[in-house]
């Protein structure tokens, strides 16, 4: 097995493990905190529609834009109450999964 | 009389001789078998026998009224493995792509059946574009019969599938219902939606050995249990494992005549001084089954427990054991599956399980706990304590915390518990026991790193030893490494009339 050459430390309960790490354990994906002022596409898909512009306030519920894939047009909504600080895609662009969409500059509310 | 019988010879051999013609035509360009090749040199010389050879395919609809598919495109009959009888069917490719449609799925169907009512393994060789898209709901349907069967038999018989060829779609179900999936490098190509559907949904470009190649499926995605460079070799570990299973799960596997391991694998040698250090639990297999002939399910996949078959006084046996080798030897999600579905098919078929245990614990990290390590990890504790079969266990090393427990302890019903005098069994390991424990004597002094080392110590000489679970009775006798095979044989020997009853119940929920 290719991904086998060398021995790995493994630090477990505080004692060190001489051992092999395999292929699935390197690919793992790292883990990361979610960012409240980035929002990211959920699915890879196509731009269709962008409702707002840079510098607009937006209420958590409000439609952002539309994001079509698998053959559906989703709704895309705002999950925070902030100011649109930019918009890092075009209508018609096609999207990643987890690219970042739009940029948000928190606004506190009443509402919290 | 002699015209029927002739006109009959020659239709036969007119259907066999002319579809194998095509057969290999065809199959011979993608490097493949046909499916009477890939028939006969699985099973005994001339012990095959076919039926419904002059099915042939139920609709007529969009065209199929002016096409032959012979056979509907499946080969079905009976045969015997090393004199094992059993039920097999071969898809083929070169009819209609392999493509299941209603004759070819009640062929399948029938075969099944056949193989439940007799109590013979089923072997199922998948060669199939997919669905006959003509046949429309009667293709689904048909898939829906064999799934049905697949899994009322499940545990009934024992079921193998070989892949050898695409098995896309709805088709891969039948398979990953069955007990065991054999694929074999760059012929099998195992996916629910392929390349091209991904390309334009997601916009994601791959291979289709990317994809669902036989590596991946070995390797990463754990649907096949056995991994093949060719269809020969693929065959000939579908033989070795028919061998170590009993035909139904009313009968035990055939005792094969009883072998001493090979000289040249001893315990004590193997294991290395230091507890960091690690070693391939496979070589203390060998050290302890018969002939040093361990036969390894899903050797890629999760590499960090062993599962597999041998024999001990020639009778089949399970193995479960971690391996330091890799990971250290942690359970985890894959890992814990792995080693659930083994538990069962073992229990299921009467086969006693044998367990050795050499585990620093759970694998820590956001994504095995977001991938439900505990639903997972559950399956373990769910498997060993439902089996009724015996079970003995080996503590080798460290059995710490949960994995313990998990590792078929005394606690989930094992018949017999033996550890080696180095065995530390605690909650964790000493290091991090100590620090804990500890933690302000450490802080506290005037030295810590000296006061550190000395409290692990001390920790290490009351806890981390076999010999405050031995005084609870959790464990039945401390031995020394090189005794262990004695110990097992003697634990099977008088294991052989074990009745363990359950609970009268419909079936239980395992954890899935």
């Amino acid at each position: 097995m290719e991904d086998k050459k060398e021995l790995s430390i493994l630090p477990l309960d505080d004692r060190e493990y001489s051992t092999f790490l395999t292929k699935k354990f390197y690919q793992r994906k790292k883990y990361t905190s979610p960012d409240p002022t980035k929002l990211k596409a959920f699915i890879p898909g196509v731009i269709q529609k962008i409702y707002v512009e840079k510098g607009m306030e937006v209420k958590r519920g409000e439609p952002l834009l539309v994001l079509e894939a698998m053959k559906m047009k989703n709704d895309v909504f705002s999950p925070v109450n902030g100011i649109v600080k930019s918009i890092n895609v075009k209508v018609g662009e096609a999207v990643k999964k987890d690219q970042v969409l739009i940029e948000f500059e928190l606004v506190k509310t009443h509402e919290g | 009389m002699i015209k029927k019988l002739l006109d009959f010879f020659f239709k036969k051999k007119k259907q066999i001789i002319e579809s194998e013609i095509v057969a290999k035509e065809k199959q011979q360009k993608q490097g493949k078998l046909t499916p009477r090749e890939r028939i006969e040199k699985i099973v005994d010389p001339g012990s095959f026998h076919e039926w419904d050879m002059f099915v042939q395919q139920a609709s007529t609809d969009l065209g199929l009224d002016k096409k032959f598919l012979p056979r509907d495109g499946v080969i079905t009959g009976t045969a015997s493995i090393m004199g094992h009888p059993i039920c097999i069917y071969a898809q083929d490719f070169s009819v209609a792509g392999g493509s299941l449609g209603l004759a070819h799925a009640r062929k399948i169907t029938k075969i099944m059946d056949h193989a439940i009512k007799l109590g013979i393994p089923i072997i199922g060789i998948n060669d199939s574009g997919g669905a006959r898209i003509q046949e429309g709901v009667n293709s689904l349907a048909g898939y829906g019969e064999i799934f049905f069967r697949n899994t009322r038999a499940s545990g009934v018989i024992p079921q193998i599938s070989i892949i050898l060829g695409p098995c896309a779609g709805g088709a891969v179900y039948s398979p990953a219902l069955t007990d065991f999936v054999f694929v074999v490098d760059k012929i099998s190509k195992m996916f629910i939606t392929g390349p091209e559907v991904i390309k334009t949904v997601l916009g994601e470009e791959i291979t289709m050995e990317e994809l669902g190649g036989a590596r991946v499926q070995a390797e990463i995605a754990g649907n096949a249990h056995f991994f093949a460079e060719s269809e020969e070799e693929c065959f000939e570990q579908v033989k070795r494992l028919v061998t170590f299973i009993p035909w139904n799960n009313r009968k035990k596997a055939d005792p094969f005549p009883p072998k001493p391991p090979k000289p040249g694998y001893k315990i004590s040698s193997i294991i290395p001084e230091d507890p960091r250090q690690p070693y391939d639990v496979r070589d203390i297999i060998r050290a302890i089954v018969d002939d040093s002939d361990f036969f390894e399910v899903m050797e890629l996949f999760a590499p960090n427990v062993v599962i597999g078959f041998a024999r001990m006084n020639g009778e089949t046996i399970g193995i479960v054991a971690n391996q330091p080798l890799v990971l250290a030897g942690v359970l985890d999600v894959d890992s814990s599956d792995k080693a659930a579905r083994f538990i069962r098919f073992c229990d299921a078929f009467n086969i006693p399980l044998l367990t050795l245990v050499d585990i620093p614990g759970y694998l820590p990290g956001v994504d095995q706990e977001h991938s439900g390590v505990i639903r997972h990890g559950a399956k373990i504790l769910y498997a060993y304590s439902e089996a009724t079969v015996p079970k003995i266990t080996v503590i080798m090393r460290k059995a710490y915390g949960g994995g313990y427990i998990a590792m078929c302890s005394r606690h989930l019903g094992a018949d017999f518990v033996f550890a080696w005098p180095m065995a530390e069994i605690a909650v964790m390991g000493p290091e991090g026991a100590a620090n804990i424990i500890f933690k302000n004597e450490i802080a506290n002094s005037p030295n810590p790193e000296e006061t550190r080392k000395q409290k692990v110590q001390e920790y290490i000489q009351k806890f981390a030893n076999p010999f405050v679970a031995a005084s609870n009775g959790y464990i039945d006798a401390v031995i020394e490494p090189d005794e262990t095979r004695k110990y097992i044989l003697h634990s099977l020997f008088i294991s052989k009339n074990k009745v363990d009853q359950t609970l009268p119940k419909k079936h239980g929920i395992p954890p899935f």
